[in-house]
């Protein structure tokens, strides 16, 4: 794969939110407002392009049956250097996120990158494979943030904008659940008419 | 009557999946079919219970005295690796029905967030639990995801012959059932 491609890949085409939904449950837990859903997006990406970098370094010396354990430990390593940094310069953000900070351990946003990418390619391009995905991830879910925020406190990024009655719904579990599967049917139409579009276009050509 | 409440909180009121967030993965992927969903929630039920047990234990009289709380996250989600691999095998030894159905969910709990995620809420210092009521939470909080995942799996086994929308099919529309569901239970909040 090209570099460009390997760059493109996580943002559009393998979406980790929208295209392989992985990591569904910060997805929901944490965007009830655009700021948490951005800090979270970042702390993946940063735990991401950690552990593809480790992992892509470190992928002739891990013996094949032990890999997940040791690629859990390199994961939950990173995760806590993390959460010491947060702990001391963002204590805010480190009691909004609450468990869902430690649980980035367990997303399988990065062990499945650890497997499918970092643990067979150079560490240049798995750095820009953990890049990617961390970025698709997090325009994901600030996406979700923002609709989710606007919708059930009425504010923009902590801004309010002076709505009377939000729908609370929307900042609770189940609003979620509605933006979360709404979005992906959105996608899904999306995908199906420019594909309809281009076998068209095909046809027309031959 | 401490218990009682721990039990009526972990199983409805707090319910993991639906007011929590948390083991969504196999709840929108083992939730097909009825039975799979039934020996999911078993497996997950059971590593929850232990692993409640041993993380809170190690964290009370190992990581506490030591001051390595810090090293909790690395620690905790290695003792669950290890559990689940000892109960793949102390089940695969002694029961092989038993096995056969819950084996291939087996590997899949370590990265179940939901194990991972009552460890963490076992040791948070402000509920102040002790080691029974750990493994109490533990186990109520299975049960909970295990009731959340055989409802969502007697809902899409109607869904699946319905005429759902083609944009909708698969997750967009379990998500939407999720979201109704996740309704009904807030019907509990505020009753503990």
């Amino acid at each position: 794969m090209k570099k460009r491609e390997i760059a493109l890949n996580g943002i559009l085409k393998s979406n980790p939110t929208f295209r392989l939904v992985l990591g569904t449950c910060p997805t929901l837990a944490v965007t009830t407002t655009a700021v948490n859903s951005l800090a979270m997006g970042l702390a993946v990406t940063f735990v991401l392009v950690c552990s593809n970098m480790m992992i892509s370094l470190l992928r002739k010396v891990i013996p094949d049956n032990v890999r997940i354990a040791a690629f859990i430990t390199v994961i939950a390593t990173f995760v806590t250097i993390l959460q010491m940094l947060m702990k001391s310069l963002l204590p805010d953000l480190y009691s909004a996120l609450g468990i869902f900070l430690p649980l980035i351990v367990v997303n399988c946003i990065i062990l499945g990158r650890a497997e499918a990418f970092a643990s067979k390619n150079g560490v240049a391009d798995s750095i820009t494979d953990g890049f990617s995905m961390g970025i698709g991830f997090t325009a994901s879910l600030t996406l979700i943030g923002v609709i989710r925020e606007l919708l059930g406190s009425g504010s923009f990024f902590s801004l309010s904008l002076g709505v009377r009655s939000p729908m609370s719904v929307f900042v609770l579990p189940a609003g979620g659940f509605f933006v979360y599967g709404i979005l992906m049917a959105v996608i899904n139409h999306i995908t199906y008419k420019s594909e309809k579009s281009r076998l068209l276009k095909k046809e027309r050509a031959e | 009557m401490e218990y009682l409440i721990i039990i009526v909180s972990a199983v409805f009121v707090n319910n993991f999946v639906l007011s929590q967030i948390l083991g969504i993965c196999p709840f929108l992927g083992v939730s097909k079919k009825i039975d799979t969903s039934v020996g999911m929630g078993i497996a997950v039920t059971f590593v929850m219970g232990v692993a409640s047990v041993f993380t809170y234990a190690l964290n009370a009289y190992v990581l506490t005295p030591l001051n390595l709380e810090y090293i909790q996250t690395i620690v905790f989600i290695l003792v669950i690796a290890v559990l689940v691999q000892i109960a793949e095998i102390i089940i695969k030894r002694f029961s092989s029905t038993l096995y056969n159905a819950l084996g291939v969910y087996l590997p899949l709990i370590t990265t179940n967030c939901a194990v991972l995620g009552v460890a963490l809420i076992n040791v948070t210092p402000s509920l102040n639990y002790n080691l029974l009521s750990a493994f109490v939470n533990g186990v109520f909080s299975g049960v909970g995801f295990t009731l959340a995942l055989v409802l969502m799996a007697g809902i899409r086994e109607k869904t699946v012959t319905s005429d759902v929308p083609r944009a909708f099919r698969g997750f967009p529309i379990a998500l939407i059932t999720a979201g109704i569901m996740s309704m009904a239970f807030l019907a509990f909040s505020g009753m503990v």
